[in-house]
């Protein structure tokens, strides 16, 4: 009897007939921690082969290596397969549905939003244009900024945590301990899969030789990405906390975060966006390539326009600028739970799932 | 450089392990070498790119080697799967030039990882490659190329050319020549040409399914023999275990293996048994059922096992065919439905109580039956069935060119000047026999380190 090429059914039976010859090789097990969790697996159910393609991070490192990859009949192509998992969980768990997919798939949808969300904050500047106010305030007042940010956060969070919440659901996460936060925090943090195993990195940019490019890429954008939010929490804190409104002069905490975080998070957007260019897309969901790239290419934007505005402090250029940035960060914020920045939450819960990992 | 017409220093035949190791080693020796690879590239390095570990001497922890593995110890070992046919002097180099070749594989780009899972046995004797043996050829490539290797696929040599005792230059399939000072064949064994193993073997060796490269046809083994070269090895023997019957013709590698024959009844076509299932533990067990099945009507086999055995063995890469009952079983298989329940009811009458050790030796045999089944007997009672169609997989062949201690091929009237060889091409003078896991890639970093150094120092 051969064997069966027709193609499977759905993302998850590929995933499943992938993976099954990969519990029979297990030649990459020392790779990430995608095929240490697959030889333990019992059941090849669906939620298991959901918490596996949110456990891989697409670092390649399994489909070089590999030595059932296309052309071989059995066509192993796991990056990919994984890949297209993750995404279809990423929209099939998404709330509400209406809205599930379209940014995921088109780059043009991104810049859509975008540019809609600079029409927003140049109508609000219009409208809402105070009498009186210092910096920034200037231009928009802080009442007006908290009334429309306060509710463009806090939805969207409570959208990804009605979809993460069935999803942890259905991968049978069980009760978080701290423990689990602090071993997938520790994991994220360094980027541990995406260090080939070894510290040789991904084979992503290169085909089958190593670089750490994309790891380095991906933490600059991280770290560079929380560094802006905790920037952005301390200001608040100050402002109700200490009653000390922004402007903040550069040796301040919110300054002395956010401008190093900006820089971080603009080097590392602009790097993973050059090493996407280089990388096969048949390696990953080919089909969201665009709206992987948009999204990329917005966070790019929202860091540059902001370090542009830090910049141009004091300047006629401000209330043009302030309008899209904050656009940008408003385009950014509403496409948290619909675009490819719903893969750091999926990531997370699967790090803190994977309890046996080290 | 890459005018193939140029005259190169060393000329490498073949792109796998053996052969990379040769070029590299001649390349930082400061040779002009090209290297000819018959495959296209992406499937290049032969029956390399489906191996998984390296079998290494070590006096203390080495790399992911735990304790030691002493030269004794691993020749004892060789003795053991080979029943002696083995060339002691060649052997022993190879078994102690393993001790030094494993970092200068991680110098040139080779990654090891811990015995996988599964593997624990291994721990100490086989250092296993991050990612198998793909992953080593690819790093090797890689080196070869940053070296200044020229590298040329789809570059099949169909004739070595000798003359006086000395090679002159090479034929491409494609008529091209490629001359060169020195020549380093690596070019494998002939498991893949079906023809020459019917040849061999008999009729049967059709129904043969490869293991490992189809590209690895002999030509050049052939083409010296013909030319006088000295053989080792017996030209009739192949490798063979016995794999999933359902594996592609070539390429399937490690995952067709099956681990399950202990824990089940196997019956030929016809629905008998032929052997004791309960034989010996892996690995020689796995070895010899490629040989059993292969003596079979139609050289297949059937493995039928119930619920209690799943889980026990390693997970396969085709699922079972599985039924309620085992006339159903047999229905699925091809198998006639009324002589497997009886052959099946035979060997459960004839189990015995006792207690059942999955992972060693347990002694709980049948009794009163033919042929026994001396481990693991326990009835087969419990439902669902699950039934595995067993075919011989070969691995390698045993033919080889003869070689001296320096790996240079050897003739009738003497040692070729300029001609050496190394990996499967000349195994046959160490792994007479049998096979010892991980030793195929010990023989050819080794033969492979000394022929590019050998052929380098030649040129130069």
């Amino acid at each position: 009897m051969p064997y069966d090429t027709t193609p499977a059914a759905s993302a998850t039976d590929e995933a499943r007939r992938q993976l099954e010859i990969c519990n029979a090789c297990r030649y990459c097990e020392g790779y990430c921690d995608v095929f240490p969790a697959l030889t333990r697996l019992t059941e090849m159910e669906p939620g298991a082969i959901s918490h596996l393609a949110s456990l891989c991070h697409n670092c390649r490192g399994c489909y070089y290596a590999c030595q059932y990859s296309p052309p071989h009949e059995f066509a192993l192509n796991l990056p990919a397969a994984l890949a297209e998992v993750r995404q279809q969980d990423w929209e099939d768990y998404a709330w509400p549905q209406p809205v599930a997919r379209l940014f995921h798939r088109s780059g043009l949808a991104l810049a859509a939003a975008l540019v809609a969300g600079f029409a927003a904050l140049f109508a609000a500047i219009a409208a809402l244009r105070p009498e009186s106010g210092e910096g920034f305030y200037a231009t928009l007042s802080h009442n007006a900024m908290v009334a429309i940010f306060a509710p463009a956060f806090v939805l969207p969070l409570v959208a990804v945590a009605i979809s993460l919440r069935a999803w942890w659901r259905a991968i049978g996460g069980g009760r978080v301990a701290l423990a689990d936060i602090t071993r997938a925090a520790r994991a994220a943090g360094r980027g541990r899969n995406l260090d080939g195993g070894q510290g040789q990195g991904c084979n992503f940019e290169r085909g089958d030789r190593f670089s750490n490019a994309r790891r380095h890429a991906h933490l600059a954008t991280l770290w560079g990405f929380l560094m802006c939010f905790a920037a952005t929490s301390v200001a608040t804190l100050m402002h109700y906390g200490l009653n000390w409104p922004a402007p903040y002069g550069f040796w301040t905490p919110p300054k002395l975060l956010g401008v190093p975080g900006g820089i971080l998070l603009c080097l590392g957007t602009g790097a993973l966006m050059a090493l996407k260019l280089r990388a096969d897309p048949a390696l990953g969901a080919a089909r969201v390539w665009g709206g992987e790239m948009g999204f990329v290419a917005l966070l790019f934007f929202v860091s540059a326009s902001g370090l542009a505005l830090y910049a141009a402090t004091g300047t006629a250029a401000v209330p043009a600028l302030l309008a899209i940035h904050l656009g940008a960060v408003l385009a950014f914020f509403l496409l948290i739970p619909y675009s490819k920045m719903v893969h750091g939450f999926y990531r997370f819960a699967a790090l803190m799932a994977d309890r046996r990992a080290p | 450089m890459t005018d193939g017409n140029a005259p190169w220093d060393v000329a490498i035949v073949g792109g796998g392990n053996a052969a990379l190791c040769a070029a590299i080693e001649a390349a930082e020796a400061g040779a002009r070498v090209i290297l000819l690879e018959a495959a296209p590239e992406h499937m290049r390095g032969g029956n390399s790119r489906h191996t998984r570990n390296f079998r290494c001497m070590h006096h203390g922890p080495l790399s992911v080697l735990t304790d030691t593995y002493a030269e004794d110890e691993y020749y004892d070992d060789l003795l053991r799967v080979t029943g002696g046919k083995t060339d002691p002097e060649l052997a022993r180099l190879a078994i102690r030039e393993s001790e030094a070749a494993l970092p200068w594989m991680e110098r040139h780009g080779v990654r090891f990882q811990p015995s996988l899972s599964g593997t624990l046995s291994l721990g100490r004797t086989n250092a296993f490659f991050l990612g198998g043996g793909k992953a080593l050829v690819n790093a090797y490539y890689a080196t070869a190329t940053d070296l200044g290797v020229t590298i040329r696929y789809n570059a099949k040599v169909a004739h070595v050319h000798v003359e006086s005792g000395a090679f002159r230059w090479l034929e491409l399939e494609s008529g091209e020549r490629i001359t060169a000072r020195a020549v380093v064949l690596a070019s494998g064994g002939f498991q893949a040409d079906i023809d020459w193993l019917a040849r061999a073997w008999g009729p049967a060796a059709r129904n043969f399914l490869i293991r490992g490269t189809p590209w690895n046809r002999g030509e050049v083994l052939r083409d010296m023999l013909d030319q006088g070269a000295e053989s080792v090895g017996d030209p009739t023997q192949c490798h063979a275990v016995a794999i999933d019957g359902r594996a592609p013709k070539f390429d399937g590698g490690i995952v067709t293996r099956l681990d399950c024959v202990p824990f089940s009844v196997v019956v030929n076509r016809d629905g008998a048994r032929f052997h004791d299932e309960g034989e010996d533990v892996w690995p020689k067990r796995y070895a010899i059922w490629g040989r059993l099945v292969a003596a079979q009507p139609d050289q297949v086999a059937f493995a039928v096992i119930d619920a209690k055995a799943r889980g026990l063995f390693m997970p396969t890469v085709f699922p079972p065919e599985s039924a309620d009952t085992l006339e159903e079983l047999a229905g699925k298989l091809g198998l006639d439905p009324a002589q497997l329940a009886a052959t099946v009811d035979a060997y459960n009458a004839a189990c015995r109580p006792g207690a059942f050790h999955p992972t060693e030796l347990d002694g709980l045999a049948t009794e009163g039956l033919e042929p026994p089944k001396t481990n693991w007997a326990r009835p087969i009672d419990t439902p669902p069935f699950h039934g595995y169609t067993l075919r011989p997989g070969v691995t390698f062949t045993y033919l080889g060119l003869r070689v001296s201690a320096r790996a240079q091929v050897q003739s009738g009237h003497g040692p070729l000047s300029n001609v050496w060889a190394a990996g499967e091409i000349m195994a046959g003078s160490i792994l007479g026999q049998g096979y010892l896991a991980g030793f195929g890639m010990t023989i050819g970093t080794v033969f492979g380190r000394i022929a590019g150094q050998e052929a380098a120092a030649h040129a130069l």
